[in-house]
């Protein structure tokens, strides 16, 4: 394998990875507020879907993005008035969601476009394209370094640029300020926050539509920038490998930019060596395509060391006497 | 300006009902600023909902708080934080994986970032460190702490937010003697330099060593309000338990036989490290009643949850229990052997532990002996036998409305004892344990209930009656036992007895050593193993 082949797994990984970071850290504030959400999945595809449909509209994919984000966080909205106002279940709230989203791309977009549930094709401006950073043409010829700095760094979209620096941010949010404070608080033990007189309504409601705002933009590049529109399903389970990741990454930010490479690095593997042979033996391009959620599989049963989920998880806070 | 005599807290005619339940009635209450003042009453009582709604966890349904003479609506705990108010809970309310500093801070932060708020946390508490002999290490995790540890947590949590009032919930409940005195020490300390305490507790010890002030709440009323100097334990215990009518059961004197129920050197520490029985040595023999009193939080529900093969999880247990001469496994839980060994049990928490709320009474009257073999026909139920059995026990104990299918939830607290008794009872145990009988039952249904058990103890079977009322201890045992901290107290027999001796020894002091009013025992008595280490 050339360096050449290299740098173009890895730019593809990079790529790839995108979205399962934006979905993973999206949980990671919910899930560290203590909101379980499996509508993750649900909540990309809705996002992916509006950013689509209004980039083709207006022929702008910030407007899309837009769009996207309103998507998302409007059924993240419903989560939270499902979760944390009404105290419901919070897995069948996202079960719900999933559904909700599933159907409803199709059908609105049938409705609107006629395409078979496909919105029409993005071009130009509608889309996210590529940029280039600065110097990058003329540090090419550098060995090593300046391949990478061309052909790896540069010429992404800036949505891609836009979720690498969310991680740091992130961690900076989570152990550096009074919210992620209380917000790491409220998902241990939200009678803590309570009693300090803080409300745990209020921090989880934040929680959520930060989630939600994460999941409309990893929507949006799905449906502008990695590909030209929405099409059916075009989520494949994404939200799900991103759960996982979040499991893998122990519910940490750097940890999930850790996770979620893995996982964009085997995608991508799967994608640029279909039938991969190993000399003695070539692996069928099925088993590589599995193998993401084949690695979901394994760490969700546990095999990856002990992950302590936020102890309050998945319950609805009631005070008590 | 509120000037030095004026009140630190006033409560006037408080009143908080959760549905049917009156939980306070019109309470009144004046603590004086400096002072420790303690409110005493049993489980239940109302104690903690009155703090609750001091710290704004409830609206008070009517009533009036004044806060250093002014009145204050506390409609959220923010409101009481910034009264001076500061809450130590029963149940600590920190963050486990968490530092002390973040702990701290949490809620009461200076600004947006952190650094500048854990900075200044970090001096506060050194000089908190310094002046109440409240140490901790302030980057240690909370589940590092021990339980003497995370309670000073909590307590210089509400120091860093400048409470001049500081209500403690139990605060004794998890702490060894040895830790109970440090916080003591601390709470001195703090009184001294002019805060105002309130100590919610049902011990009188604690109440005599520490408070100046103490109120008496009894079933969501304040009955009393005195100088702790003026008082002793025995009146307050008298206070606490309360007169009420006197309860006459009619029964022939006792003639018991052989031992049934022999313990000795009964001793089990909690899954927490708390040693909750320390060392019970008891015999209660066929056609007697024992009755054992004390306060509730002695070691009581221990006991019978030991008794009945249901120790709580995690507990270490030691000693030995002979039934009828054999000895009777320790550990493990099954009280599905201990039925078939001939023990029946009334549960003190008759909806928890003794019904299953949604089921109907036939069902109920089954529980426990599902597997005998009346009640089943090959490898099914045989629902038409458990049904007439259920009918009959409904009629002989004149359970009404005399209907089997009704879900225990919509039968009266006294018909669903009778419901338990009926079950426990008709077994024809060897032993019975029964704890509280009575609570929440109507006179008709204790007087009915109480003939059963004298009746039973007629027919030459053993009974152990746990009962925090002293009036039926008193007027169902033939023989009374006292249990304090874990212990026995002492024994009497209710005609040689009155119930301010037996007050005294509710209160763990023994009016044969010393007179009530002087001293008060040490939390341990010399010559016992300090709590848990030698299980």
């Amino acid at each position: 394998m050339d360096f050449a082949t290299v740098i173009q797994i890895l730019d593809s990984a990079l790529r790839l990875m995108v979205p399962l970071l934006l979905a993973c850290l999206a949980g990671l504030y919910s899930e560290r507020a203590g909101v379980f959400d499996i509508g993750l999945e649900g909540k990309m595809l809705m996002a992916a879907f509006c950013a689509a449909s209004v980039a083709y509209a207006t022929g702008n994919a910030w407007l899309g993005l837009l769009a996207g984000i309103a998507g998302a966080v409007a059924l993240a909205v419903v989560h939270g008035l499902a979760s944390i106002t009404f105290r419901g279940n919070q897995l069948i709230s996202g079960v719900a969601i999933n559904f909700l989203a599933s159907g409803l791309t199709v059908l609105l977009g049938q409705k609107i476009f006629g395409l078979g549930g496909r919105t029409p094709s993005l071009e130009g401006a509608a889309r996210f394209t590529e940029i280039t950073l600065p110097f990058a043409d003329a540090l090419r010829g550098v060995p090593v370094l300046g391949r990478i700095y061309a052909d790896l760094i540069s010429g992404h979209s800036v949505l891609v640029y836009l979720a690498l620096a969310t991680v740091p941010l992130t961690w900076w949010v989570l152990y550096r300020t009074r919210f992620g404070l209380r917000l790491r608080a409220v998902g241990e033990n939200p009678a803590s926050v309570d009693t300090a007189g803080v409300s745990v309504t209020r921090l989880r409601y934040a929680a959520v539509l930060i989630c939600g705002l994460l999941c409309g933009i990893a929507g949006t590049y799905l449906a502008t920038a990695i590909s030209a529109g929405f099409v059916k399903e075009m989520t494949a389970g994404r939200g799900f490998i991103a759960l996982a990741a979040l499991i893998f990454a122990k519910w940490r930010p750097w940890g999930a930019l850790g996770a979620c490479l893995l996982f964009g690095l085997l995608e991508a593997i799967a994608n640029r060596f279909p039938n991969l042979d190993l000399g003695f033996v070539t692996v069928p391009s099925m088993f590589m395509n599995a193998l993401p959620y084949i690695l979901t599989v394994i760490i969700l049963a546990g095999f990856v060391g002990r992950a302590i989920p936020p102890r309050a998880g998945g319950e609805p806070y009631v005070k008590e006497r | 300006m509120a000037t030095d005599d004026t009140p630190a807290i006033e409560l006037r005619g408080i009143s908080k009902a959760f549905g049917p339940v009156q939980a306070n009635k019109g309470i009144d209450l004046m603590v004086p600023r400096g002072t420790i003042h303690g409110i005493i009453g049993e489980n239940g009582a109302g104690k903690s909902t009155l703090m609750s709604i001091l710290y704004g966890f409830y609206r008070p349904d009517a009533g009036e708080i004044l806060i250093g003479g002014r009145p204050i609506v506390i409609s959220d705990s923010q409101t009481a934080i910034r009264a001076g108010i500061g809450m130590v809970f029963q149940h600590f309310k920190l963050v486990q994986n968490f530092t002390v500093l973040e702990n701290v801070i949490l809620g009461a932060e200076d600004g947006r970032l952190l650094r500048p708020s854990l900075a200044r946390a970090r001096g506060e508490l050194q000089r908190l460190a310094r002046e109440y002999e409240l140490q901790v290490d302030p980057d240690a995790l909370i589940e590092e702490l021990s339980v003497g540890h995370q309670q000073r947590v909590e307590i210089l949590k509400a120091l860093y937010r400048q409470a001049d009032i500081l209500i403690l919930d139990e605060p004794t409940g998890v702490l060894t003697p040895a830790e109970a005195d440090h916080l003591f020490r601390i709470l001195r300390g703090l009184r001294d330099e002019g805060k105002t305490i309130i100590l919610i507790t049902h011990k009188l010890r604690e109440i005599m060593q520490i408070t100046d002030n103490v109120s008496v709440m009894r079933r969501g009323e304040m009955v009393a309000s005195v100088k702790t100097s003026e008082t002793s334990p025995a009146a307050l215990a008298e206070l606490m338990v309360g007169r009420k009518v006197l309860l006459r059961v009619d029964k022939a004197p006792a003639t018991p036989g052989a031992p049934v129920l022999e313990l000795r050197g009964l001793r089990m520490v909690d899954a927490e490290g708390v040693e909750r029985l320390r060392g019970i040595d008891l015999d209660i023999r066929a056609g007697e009643i024992l009755g054992i009193a004390g306060v509730a939080g002695n070691g009581q529900t221990q006991l019978l949850e030991i008794l009945g093969g249901y120790p709580e999880a995690g507990a270490r247990l030691e000693g030995e229990i002979r039934l009828k001469g054999q000895p009777l496994p320790l550990s493990g839980s099954d009280g599905r052997a201990r039925r078939r060994a001939g023990i029946g049990h009334v549960p003190e928490d008759r909806q928890v532990e003794g019904l299953i709320m949604d089921f109907s009474a036939w069902e109920n009257v089954a529980f426990g002996y599902q597997d005998a073999p009346e009640f089943n026909r090959g490898p099914l139920m045989d629902h038409a036998a458990i049904r007439a059995d259920a009918q009959g026990k409904i009629e002989r104990f004149d359970v009404r409305p005399p209907n089997p299918d009704l879900a225990a939830k919509n039968f009266s607290g006294g018909n669903q004892q009778k419901i338990v008794v009926a079950r426990e009872v008709e077994r024809n145990p060897d032993l019975l344990l029964i704890g509280q009988p009575t609570r929440g039952v109507d006179i008709g249904a204790i007087e009915f209930i109480h003939k059963r058990i004298v009746a039973l103890r007629d027919a030459g079977k053993a009974v152990l009656l746990v009962s925090v009322e002293l009036d039926e201890i008193m007027a169902l045992s033939d023989r009374i036992a006292v249990m304090f901290d874990g212990r026995i107290m002492g024994e009497r027999l209710p005609k040689a007895t009155t119930s301010g001796d037996l007050g005294c020894l509710m209160a763990g002091v023994d009016p044969a050593v010393v007179p009530a009013t002087e001293a008060i025992p040490p939390a341990q008595a010399p010559g016992t193993e300090p709590g848990g280490g030698a299980v």
